[in-house]
């Protein structure tokens, strides 16, 4: 079958095409788009200006009269404080199960909920009701209503199966956050793995049935590669809220016992106000923001494959 | 060797009959097309034939062995959709080896076949591609390529070209019959164009709402249409319909008919069960009316369609009804001149009130 590559060709758009906008367009797009830029700079600016600001400044309102020029003062003092070690920790191990669970089971459901089942759509239901709850109101739930080691749902379920109760915020504080967010997060990761699963054109997962390919292969081959997009998506706009958990952290341990439940965000709540040590907080906010970005560039490398698939 | 046959084959969704008893066999080597309307069921038929699709009841048999329950893999068949269905994260490659790595089958022995399905349809060059790097012919000609590698018994194709451009579809409609007399594979094709299924098909099968019309060669599906669906379906432009009665049953086996506007046609080789009085319609093909200088049917031009090659003419008889005749080449003919047509007895088609074949048809055809 001889077939010229004319076809192929055609459709590539000379570069030049695109270059020949006259200096004109561009100054009068930039007048129009200024506002807007400037709006944005300004609100994502000054606030970090202010923290960088108040970093090296001695600044305690428990201290109104000690003000003043504090050079790395702040940073030495929190740098080595075992504390934030233990925050980055906490936060890196919350932020990582948390991914870890509700992309992990959200995928499974995902698929699970793709195929024809009696009950689906209440079990869809089910599954997403979770996100509908304010943070506080589920830690609570979660907090009083099932975690408790005296009354709780779960500390029942094990007494009577004769096994003893856990106290969770006592002995494992971080686990039964990471539950608790999990739990809150795994409709979101279902949701938008599901809507991905479901654009799979059906032809080709037939084409890829006809190949031979059973349940596992057609997930290996065929769906996990498709997800890879969606997957991606979710694990920035999931590690985007993860980084900065509070409400569940300040309902149920408070951060404690010690620091074993205190995350950055909670690190920093604890040095403003709890210490009200604005500097202090500061460095830590700063701290916060490397991380962030730490984490931002090794999800887009690891992903950046993926999002041009 | 590779024969497939159905027997009273149906099909029902949710208590809805789409296929209503099939009874075929698809010949070895041949290259056989399902063509109706869209909605008739030649999708469902096929994917019945490819397991996509569970049969209601009826038997399949592929190679003579009933194949009802047989996984769709293992039915030995492979089918190319109208959409490609490309695995857009592989390469052309991998697309097409895919079924042989999931058979277990070793690396050099899945690049042989590889290669050796590129060089058929010339992919040699594109191997590494990804699919999204490729124009619509290309993509084709890899999901052509998935399917040859698997060496199937037989080839089914689901409107392969629907996708392509009027120019890469004639192209592409020479390259598969060609590939097919390559391949000496059996092949089973979809289309709704009735073009398409008379350049490129050994044997036609007419679909209608779920049920064979009529199966045969193209010229037999043209020369022979055994209803008026058929007939009006198979050929472009379409056949002239034009109701009539029967006036006279003549000796040998020939009627006289008279059309609506007082005119009468003898029309020779018809069935025994015609007499004098019944309704019929008669057909007959835009290529075998001519223009007579008198003595015809006399009709008034409406418009005149000019091709260069050919000439439309859309004509109304007396009666009021439309028709089309084509003339080879040019034609001097105008809007609202009044001709006369000349009808070749031997080309006219008899259809009693149900719509079926008055005329005899040759036993050939079966
Ligand atoms: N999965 C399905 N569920 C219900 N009805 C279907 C399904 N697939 C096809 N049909 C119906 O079967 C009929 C034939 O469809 P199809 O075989 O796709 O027609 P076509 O001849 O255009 O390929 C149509 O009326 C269609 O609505
Ligand atoms: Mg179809």
């Amino acid at each position: 079958m001889i077939i010229s590559d004319q076809e192929l060709s055609q459709n590539v758009v000379p570069a030049t095409a695109t270059r020949r906008k006259s200096w004109r367009d561009s100054v009068g797009v930039l007048s129009l788009k200024t506002p807007a830029i400037s709006a944005l700079f300004i609100w994502s600016i000054i606030p970090l200006l202010m923290t960088i600001w108040f970093s090296f400044r001695r600044y305690n309102l428990m201290a109104p009269d000690r003000t003043g020029f504090d050079g790395l003062g702040n940073y030495r003092y929190l740098l080595t404080d075992p504390s934030l070690a233990l925050a980055i920790w906490n936060t890196v191990l919350l932020v990582g199960s948390v991914l870890a669970i509700t992309i992990g089971l959200g995928t499974l459901l995902a698929v699970l909920f793709d195929q024809e089942f009696f009950g689906r759509g209440i079990a869809r239901l089910l599954v997403l009701a979770p996100f509908f709850i304010m943070p506080t109101v589920s830690a609570l739930v979660w907090k009083n209503m099932l975690m408790n080691p005296d009354n709780g749902f779960l500390a029942f379920t094990m007494r009577s199966v004769g096994l003893k109760p856990i106290n969770w915020f006592g002995v494992a504080p971080l686990t039964a956050v990471i539950i608790i967010v999990a739990w809150q997060w795994l409709p979101f990761a279902v949701l938008t793995l599901l809507t991905a699963v479901q654009s799979l054109d059906g032809e080709r997962k037939e084409a890829a049935r006809m190949d031979g390919a059973g349940p596992i292969a057609m997930f290996r081959y065929i769906i996990w590669p498709h997800l890879g997009r969606a997957i991606a998506a979710t694990t920035m706009i999931e590690s985007i809220f993860f980084l900065a958990i509070f409400a569940e952290i300040y309902v149920t341990t408070s951060g404690g016992p010690g620091f074993a439940s205190t995350n950055l965000s909670f690190l920093i709540y604890r040095y403003a106000l709890m210490e009200y040590d604005v500097g202090g907080a500061s460095v830590a906010g700063l701290v916060a923001i490397v991380l962030a970005n730490i984490l931002a560039l090794f999800l887009m490398r690891s992903f950046a494959r993926n999002l041009d698939a | 060797m590779a024969t497939v046959q159905l027997k009273q084959v149906r099909k029902s969704y949710d208590g809805f009959e789409v296929i209503k008893g099939v009874d075929l066999t698809i010949r070895d080597q041949e290259l056989t097309v399902f063509v109706g309307p869209s909605g008739c069921g030649k999708s469902t038929l096929l994917r019945l034939i490819a397991g996509l699709e569970e049969i209601t009841s009826g038997d399949l048999l592929i190679d003579h062995q009933r194949a009802n329950d047989v996984a769709p893999a293992k039915r030995g068949l492979a089918i190319v959709f109208q959409s490609y269905a490309l695995y857009p994260h592989m390469n052309v490659a991998d697309n097409m080896s895919f079924s042989l790595k999931l058979a277990g089958i070793p690396k050099p022995e899945r690049d042989k076949k590889v290669m050796e399905a590129a060089r058929i349809l010339n992919l040699e060059t594109f191997l590494d591609r990804k699919p999204k790097a490729l124009s619509g012919g290309q993509r084709q000609r890899v999901a052509i390529g998935r399917a040859i590698v698997r060496d199937p018994k037989v080839f089914l194709f689901d409107e392969p070209l629907s996708n392509l451009d009027a120019a890469l579809r004639v192209r592409m409609r020479l390259e598969l019959t060609k590939l097919h007399r390559q391949l000496r594979a059996t092949m089973i094709y979809v289309t709704h164009d009735q073009v398409e299924a008379m350049t490129m098909a050994d044997r036609i099968v007419v679909l209608q709402a779920g049920i064979i019309e009529q199966v045969g060669s193209p010229m037999d599906l043209y020369r022979y249409p055994r209803n008026i669906f058929v007939a009006g379906f198979i050929g472009s432009p379409k056949m002239n319909f034009m109701e009539a009665s029967i006036a006279q049953v003549l000796q040998g086996g020939s009627v006289v008919v008279a059309l609506a506007n007082g005119a009468t046609l003898s029309v020779p080789a018809v069935d025994g069960m015609a007499g004098a009085g019944d309704k019929v319609t008669v057909g007959i093909r835009p290529e075998h009316i001519s223009l007579a200088s008198s003595d015809g049917i006399s009709a008034q031009v409406q418009t005149v369609e000019h091709l260069g090659s050919e000439s439309y003419l859309h004509l109304n008889i007396a009666s009021g009804e439309l028709l089309t005749v084509r003339i080879n080449g040019e034609t001097t003919v105008v809007p609202d001149q009044q001709v006369q047509l000349k009808m070749e007895p031997r080309s006219l088609h008899l259809f009693n009130k149900e719509g079926s074949t008055m005329r005899s048809l040759p036993t050939s055809t079966a």
